[in-house]
């Protein structure tokens, strides 16, 4: 049972850094942040706006792709895969 | 598991097709153009709301491997109370989104046919009410797969053309990110008297922008129809490759929206403003437009110019533009309804029929597969987890059948009534819908995976809360849409609107579904054993292989 915990720990625990990861790109950088962030700018759109309308969505899909790729690991580590 | 269910990649594609719907293809670029960077609400929301799937709720569901939501949730409260109450949910949240479907259906129906709006819903109402009744609407995944296809190329082509038209640079993110035409835009519309376009918080505080962009992602997330999506994978691990897929596949749509929403808006201001109205009339699609009310102009000042400015060109009365009242308090001339942008797009770039044949196709292909979804959704909630798991567990496969075909049938007239009378535009509609699964589905669904100690109990009281609270807020505060009154009873809570009311919904929910777990038994021994099991991709009977 130990090791079922070990496992469930390590799940919520990658869980909990890619959610800080995901609310930071939206809700700080595009969001909380986007006006300071506006002054610099990334080609032609200032920065919080880039992100508030292109880069947050760029960086969900990578957030789930990685959490797929770390899970499959984790799952073998503790031997619970299908 | 070899052969059994599709590549999670097609699935991926799939959940696209299903989940993007009239209010992403025709409606979002449109609202985007409208609002500038207040638009972010509905890329973010209805993007993010996927990290949260795959990472919290996607891969348990499908261990779990039941048919619905209510399923899930009544075995997982050991209730017909809480089934019953999930199946509520489903419904209500399900009509709210399909209204938004039909008037999206209606708005290409009366493009297209040169019929006013209303008459356009109605014809798209006895279409899906045809396939929906004859059964025809079960799409199965190839059959979404070549949906998305047909989606996605009818929005990029356009938005293709146009980057390379006005930028030199073809590919529309590109082209939106490194060009100078968001720098001109601003310029213009600080010319006219807007604000720069890319300036945050002009048509919303900062509070709403945060709570609607967070209950449009737990909504996404609390969806059942996009739920039930990742029942169909083979297993756990495809389950969260699924959600990778369906995201990379939205993001391909969602990240081009706002280019079109910027490249459509300067194309449009530079289309009409300072020109005759006598010219801009002999526009072909100027002309068309008219004709269905979406596009409307008013000669304020007499010179037989359009003059496009901040403000209405028509007075509201209803909550609808009435056309024999302009509005004295702004100049502008121009009344341009969001849902056109895009459909539009094509046509004002010159673009060939068959393009804008192509568009029109594909706003109707997501409208038709998503409101398909939907009333497949709401069909089962009640022939299957009410009619059948709670009333009638002796009913026959013909007379669950034939209740599932009724209840179709009622919804799709509910629906096509809303959607004459819609409260609010398209992706605002269905704004609603995702405020409702945030306040009461997920908050149950997630607190069943992650909190062994939720009992039945708590999960009824949250939900009961969650639902009652956000509906009865959004009833007050879109009083004048909903109910035809003068004035909303509340315009706002804190500076919370109607599209984020959902997330106060959503924190009243854990707080009280936590509370009341506390203070009741917990439960039972075999439900925090199936718990358990849930979190583990393995399932029992392979525990022996090891």
């Amino acid at each position: 049972m130990s090791n079922l915990e070990g496992y469930w720990k390590a799940n919520t625990s990658l869980i909990r850094n890619l959610l800080i990861i995901w609310a930071l790109v939206s809700y700080v950088f595009g969001i909380l942040l986007v006006e300071p962030l506006n002054s610099i700018r990334l080609g032609g759109l200032p920065l919080g706006f880039w992100f508030a309308q292109q880069g947050s969505i760029y960086v969900f899909v990578v957030l789930i792709f990685y959490y797929a790729w770390k899970m499959d690991q984790l799952d073998r580590q503790y031997g619970v895969h299908e | 598991m070899a052969g059994r269910g599709v590549p999670a990649i097609a699935n991926g594609a799939a959940t696209a097709a299903d989940w993007m719907s009239a209010a992403s293809f025709i409606s979002m670029a449109g609202l985007i153009s409208f609002m500038g960077y207040d638009g972010a609400v509905y890329l973010m929301g209805w993007t993010g709301g996927y990290v949260l799937l795959a990472l919290l709720l996607a891969p348990y569901l499908r261990k779990y491997g039941k048919y619905t939501v209510p399923d899930f949730i009544g075995d997982r409260y050991y209730s017909h109370t809480a089934r019953a109450v999930a199946a509520i949910a489903t419904i209500f949240i399900s009509l709210t989104y399909v209204a938004g479907q039909m008037r999206g259906v209606g708005i290409v129906f009366s493009r297209f046919l040169q019929v006013d709006i209303a008459t356009g819903v109605i014809i798209g109402v006895a279409v899906v009410a045809f396939f929906a009744v004859l059964g025809g609407m079960k799409g199965i995944t190839w059959t979404q797969v070549a949906q998305y296809t047909v989606l996605i190329i009818a929005y990029l082509i356009p938005a293709i053309a146009i980057a390379n038209i006005l930028t030199g640079n073809p590919v529309p993110q590109l082209a939106f990110t490194f060009s100078d035409l968001v720098a001109r835009l601003n310029q213009i519309q600080v010319d006219l008297g807007f604000t720069e376009y890319t300036k945050p918080f002009q048509g919303k505080p900062m509070i709403d922008i945060l709570a609607i962009t967070l209950a449009l992602m737990v909504g996404t997330a609390g969806l059942p129809h996009v739920i039930i999506r990742f029942y169909t994978v083979p297993d756990v691990r495809s389950a969260r490759y699924s959600a990778g897929w369906a995201l990379l596949f939205i993001a391909l749509l969602y990240t081009t929206a706002p280019a079109v929403a910027a490249f459509a808006r300067y194309n449009l201001i530079s289309t009409l403003h300072g020109k005759s109205l006598e010219e801009v009339r002999q526009i072909d699609w100027v002309a068309k437009w008219e004709k269905t009310k979406l596009l409307a102009f008013v000669d304020k000042d007499g010179d037989g110019k359009v003059t496009v400015a901040p403000g209405r060109a028509f007075a509201l009365k209803g909550g609808k533009p009435d056309f024999n009242t302009p509005d004295e308090k702004s100049k502008n001339e121009v009344h341009i309804d969001n849902d056109i942008i895009v459909l539009s797009t094509p046509e004002v770039a010159k673009l060939s029929p068959f393009v804008i044949a192509l568009v029109a196709a594909g706003g109707l292909a997501a409208a038709l597969s998503t409101a398909a979804g939907l009333l497949l959704a709401m069909s089962s909630a009640i022939s299957h987890d009410i009619y059948y798991r709670i009333f009638r567990p002796t009913a026959t496969e013909a007379q669950r059948l034939l209740a599932g075909r009724i209840v179709i049938l009622l919804a799709v007239i509910l629906a096509g009534y809303f959607g004459v009378n819609p409260p609010g535009f398209v992706a605002q509609v269905v704004a609603f819908a995702f405020g409702l699964a945030a306040a009461s589905l997920f908050p149950a669904i997630l607190l069943g995976i992650f909190d062994k100690r939720m009992n039945r109990e708590g999960a009824i009281a949250g939900i009961l809360v969650g639902l009652i609270f956000t509906a009865t807020m959004i009833g007050m505060m879109r009083a004048p849409q909903i109910f035809g009154a003068p004035a909303p009873v509340i315009p706002n809570l804190w500076g919370i609107s109607a599209e984020g009311i959902g997330v106060v919904g959503m924190i009243l929910n854990f707080v009280v579904a936590y509370v009341v777990s506390r203070i009741t038994p917990p439960p039972p021994e075999h439900i925090q054993h199936l718990v358990e099991d849930i979190r583990i991709p393995k399932r029992a009977g392979q525990a022996a292989e090891h």
